[in-house]
């Protein structure tokens, strides 16, 4: 047989017909097996399975964890929950939906404009279960009960939900909690948020909602035919052999970097003003201060509102939702040279004491563009000192073009610059630090990846291309006041076992720290920022007058706005939205800093002018808490 | 065998003219086919809280079907054989650029959005890979050497490989179960068999870590679906629920507490089967059970009377899939298999797998239809 080459239709037949035999007595037996299996369910075990179907009809009741409290640095509650009445529905006890929904509008406890969403809402979910569909008064929880027979499936409870007691205050950096969206449903285990109807959306909210939610649990409640309870609590394991009842873990409680009276402070310091302030401790990165303005309130998101709130809190033109610390990109404006000033000192592309004549404008070689001082100034003679202290735009040109682009934007990356500060919540944007690989990147036309010499000019006073954060500058604040340790800024301080009550501490992110420069050229700079602040010509003299210890800093000021070769800046000609925008850059006390501060004021008129008073109220709001007493040097 | 005196397959011209026989119509498939699929909207109304909408897709889907299947039956076996390695590569092909292209719904690369419809090039490996080791062997002597043997499992694997990545693990075990009944019918030896089938259990640890968690969840839940009545042990334990309180005699067309208050999940999909036992009882399920094995009789009698390799193994193989279809559905509803969202054929509400099916058996209709009668 094994010798045949050729094909056997007889034999083929046969033995594909005992295959085919084999395979039908196959067929019958696991059919068989089959409906062995549907005799034991329906007539053997009929009598159970009916009973837990029909007779006494359970439910699973998801026991939702409480979520965990948020305290800032101080043991203050900045985010908690409060009891409040919410109405629920039980889709499978729903006779008809629409009408139950309508009649629930017509007595004004559902709004109707969000008829077909809520619909959705409860189609979507299990028909056990229980879904919230918004939140009570005590006024209209008393006109639901008294008419509580008339609704089949729907009913009121007791619930907890979140409380921001401070309000707009701190609303960016702690974010809120909102109903579960059907994109949210994407992201989570269903099951462990089946008795949650809110989820964290933006913020630490978001960004430690794996902490703060904890683990649901479950109880199976018996309830008579038409869904009512008729024995709470669980039914023995012995009873149904089914199920156990189990008790929800609440959430962990979180303790943030944040100090609230630091915070408030800051948050009056810029007033009506677009603009944030980021205070940090330079020693370990913690955030004390994240305010963006104009901010909003995150219990309205809490308590649920109509849409036509949510549109036009989106579409307010002065973006309130927009978290400015973290996502607002700006030039930096001159915040940017003691960085470049101790870039150029490390390359040595200038001597400390080398002194330039400054006639109020600039040309590099052979090119007739005059690159201007920002206001037109004439400083005369002046050194590196004199230049950070009173700003001299001429002097950090030429320092520019001396230490070349890829100097200049190395020592800011270094900084921080160009890249998110890894700070613990979502939503940073990188900015940019521009370097002709950078142009290369990211411009497609190859006539518009050409760097030009121009291009570097500008980048050393902070224009151009160059974009930063709030974040970032005070970022970079910190890591200059700490003389190059550099620390991920971080808004969770440490976590707290609800249970065992029992704290862990988290370390300071701590990141490669920057070892180029001596300790000869972070003094100079330091002590040219302390000038900025102190010495007569310093851009902010006036407004660090008769502080006990000293401030470095430095003004900043980003033209929204070209103007002109031959115009001059004529704040009164110029719409408000226009107008420069002012930055300031700060860390004190100068000889040990315990605070750093990037301040953006969107188009308050300049850094001295807008900046450095909001930073003065913030100092003093910090230094005034510690009861700050000058150490004689 | 009773099906075989049921021989109605006469065409107007009866076979009288040679290579021309007119429309083939095999009517026994055809009425048993009508018969599940009627039974089948019953309780898909019923399924889906008596909305017309679904069911008037439903309709569609089976008069696409039903299309399908009178175009499959006027091919002769021949020309399927001819087109079958296009057909084979097209699928293989298509399973490449839903990887890379694919739409996701429900979070799997499964659906090629064609503007129209949505379509998943995995149903079409369900009848391409069947077709591929019948169009292998042949021209080949049966039954096959070892070396043939490798190459056809290199035909079954490669498209399961791509499907479990989608990741897709019940059509993918489905489309091996295809590619494999016919490596059996081609008449592999039973030692092989007890080799192979040594060799497949202990790939299974190996398959295992391949599984994605929520698989690995679907087996844990199986073993013990009370661990996690609130996630994916909800869906088995409801549907066992639904079963049992069935009894023998049903609870009522549209009476289905399990199903109507939608404590059943996926009901008119995967978990119909569930439906259907709650509200006829076991006297509907064996009633259904009863006209699946006619239509896998009818399939497997079909086999047995073609006359060529080709035919013989592709109407043997396509009419054991769709019993395991059956098995495999039943199975996991009733709790003998874990879940692996296989629905339950010609009765599921479901698009592609309705068409394949009914093109699987217009080839079977085809197969039948244009044999030749001169031995007879």
């Amino acid at each position: 047989m094994a010798g045949l080459q050729f094909k056997d239709p007889w034999q083929e037949q046969r033995l594909f017909l005992s295959r085919v035999i084999a395979a039908a007595i196959l067929v019958l037996l696991l059919s068989g097996v089959l409906v062995t299996r549907l005799v034991q369910l329906q007539i053997l075990d009929h009598e159970r399975f009916t009973e837990l179907s029909q007779g006494n009809r359970f439910r699973i009741d998801p026991l939702p964890p409480t979520r965990g409290i948020i305290y800032d640095r101080n043991g203050i509650v900045i985010a908690e929950n409060r009891p409040n009445w919410e109405l629920v529905a039980t889709a499978e006890q729903i006779d008809n939906l629409d009408r139950t929904l309508r009649s629930l509008e017509a007595l004004g406890l559902v709004d109707p404009a969000e008829h077909d969403e809520l619909r959705k809402l409860i189609r979507s979910h299990r028909g056990f279960e229980r879904v919230k569909l918004t939140n009570l008064t005590e006024e209209q929880a008393a006109t639901f009960a008294v008419r509580r027979h008339l609704f089949s499936g729907v009913d009121i409870q007791e619930a907890l939900s979140r409380y921001y007691p401070f309000g707009d205050t701190a609303a960016h950096a702690i974010g809120y909690v909102s109903s579960i969206s059907e994109t949210d449903l994407e992201r989570i285990d269903r099951s462990n948020y089946a008795g949650t109807s809110h989820i964290g959306k933006t913020g630490i909210e978001r960004a430690y909602e794996d902490r703060l939610h904890g683990q649901v649990g479950y109880r199976q409640i018996e309830v008579n035919a038409q869904g009512r309870v008729v024995a709470g609590g669980a039914r023995g394991a012995g009873d149904t052999g089914e199920f156990e009842s189990k008790s929800p873990s609440p959430g962990e409680n979180l303790v943030l970097s944040l100090d609230m009276k630091l915070q408030i402070a800051a948050q009056e310091a810029l007033g009506d003003f677009r603009g944030a302030v980021v205070a940090i401790d330079p020693r370990n990165g913690d955030v004390l201060a994240l305010v963006s303005t104009p901010s909003f309130d995150p219990n309205r998101f809490a308590a649920g509102m109509t849409r036509r709130d949510y549109v036009s809190l989106n579409t307010d033109p002065d973006k309130p939702l927009f978290n400015r610390a973290l996502a607002g990109t700006y030039p930096p404006g001159s915040t940017v040279k003691p960085f470049i000033a101790l870039t150029a000192l490390q390359h040595e592309a200038v001597a400390p004491e080398h002194e330039i004549y400054c006639p109020g404008e600039w040309r590099l070689p052979g090119q007739t563009h005059r690159y201007r001082e920002g206001r037109g100034g004439v400083h005369g003679n002046v050194g590196l000192h004199e230049a950070i202290v009173r700003s001299c735009d001429v002097y950090f040109y030429q320092l520019a073009v001396a230490m070349g682009i890829d100097n200049l934007s190395s020592g800011l990356t270094a900084f921080g610059f160009g890249a998110p500060t890894g700070l613990d919540i979502s939503g940073e944007q990188s900015g940019i630090v521009p370097s002709p690989e950078w142009k290369k990147r990211n411009f497609s036309r190859r006539e518009d990846q050409v760097w030009f010499p121009g291009e570097t000019v500008i980048t050393g006073i902070g224009q151009g291309y160059v974009l930063v954060t709030p974040i970032q500058l005070a970022s970079a604040g910190a890591t200059f006041a700490a003389r190059g340790a550099r620390f991920a800024p971080r808004l969770l301080l440490g976590t707290e076992n609800t249970v065992t009550g029992e704290m862990t501490l988290l370390e300071p992110h701590a990141l490669p720290s920057i070892e180029d420069h001596t300790a000869e050229h972070w003094q100079f700079v330091s002590d040219a920022m302390v000038g900025v602040t102190s010495e007569t010509g310093g851009t902010a003299l006036a407004q660090m007058k008769g502080l006990e210890f000293h401030v470095a800093g430095k003004t900043g000021t980003a033209q929204v706005i070209t103007i002109g070769q031959d115009e001059k800046y004529r704040e009164e000609d110029i719409e408000e939205t226009q107008r420069d925008h002012g930055l300031f850059l700060a860390f004190a006390p100068a000889e040990a800093p315990r605070i750093a501060l990037g301040i953006v004021v969107e188009n308050g008129g300049g850094g001295a002018r807008a900046a450095a008073p909001v930073a003065r109220k913030v100092l003093d709001a910090f230094f005034a808490a510690e009861n700050y007493v000058a150490s004689e040097p | 065998m009773s099906l075989a005196s049921l021989e109605w397959s006469r065409s107007a011209t009866g076979g009288r003219k040679r290579g021309f026989r007119g429309f083939v119509v095999d009517m026994p498939l055809l009425l048993i086919l009508f018969a599940i699929v009627g039974l089948g909207m019953v309780v898909l109304y019923s399924a889906v809280s008596a909305e017309s909408g679904l069911l008037v897709r439903q309709a569609m889907r089976f008069a696409v079907g039903l299309g399908a299947f009178f175009v499959m039956a006027q091919i002769p076996p021949h020309y399927l054989r001819l087109f079958t390695p296009w057909m084979y590569f097209l699928g293989i092909g298509l399973l490449l650029f839903v990887a890379v292209e694919g739409q996701i719904g429900k979070g799997a690369q499964r659906w090629l959005d064609l503007g129209v419809v949505t379509f998943q090039p995995s149903e079409l490996l369900k009848l391409a890979v069947p077709m591929m080791c019948a169009w292998f062997m042949h021209e080949r002597r049966l039954p096959p050497t070892f070396p043939q043997l490798m190459v056809m499992a290199l035909i079954v694997l490669t498209p399961a490989l791509l499907i479990v990545e989608q990741p897709d693990l019940g059509t993918a075990l489905l489309v091996i179960a295809g590619g494999g009944i016919t490596i059996l019918l081609a008449g592999i030896s039973v030692r092989l068999m007890v080799v192979l089938g040594g060799l497949g259990l202990a790939a299974l640890p190996v398959l295992w870590t391949f599984m994605h968690d929520y698989q690995k969840a679907r087996v844990f839940t199986f073993l013990n679906p009370e661990s996690d009545p609130l996630g994916t042990g909800y869906n088995i334990i409801q549907s066992k629920i639904a079963i049992g309180s069935g009894g023998l005699f049903g609870v009522g067309w549209l009476n289905g507490s399990q199903s109507d208050l939608g404590f059943l999940p996926e009901r008119s999909t995967d978990f119909i089967f569930a439906v259907m036992a709650e509200e006829f009882g076991l006297l509907g399920v064996c009633l259904l059970l009863v006209l699946y094995l006619a239509l896998v009789g009818r399939g497997l009698y079909i086999a047995s009377q073609a006359q060529d390799t080709f035919s013989r193994l592709l109407a043997g193989a396509l009419s054991l899939t769709f019993f395991v279809y059956v098995f495999v559905n039943a199975g996991m509803v009733s709790g003998l298999l874990p879940i692996v969202g296989v629905p339950l054929p010609l009765v599921s509400a479901g698009g592609t797998s309705m068409v394949t099916i009914m093109a699987g058996f217009g080839m079977l209709a085809s197969i039948h239809g244009h044999r030749k009668l001169l031995a007879a």
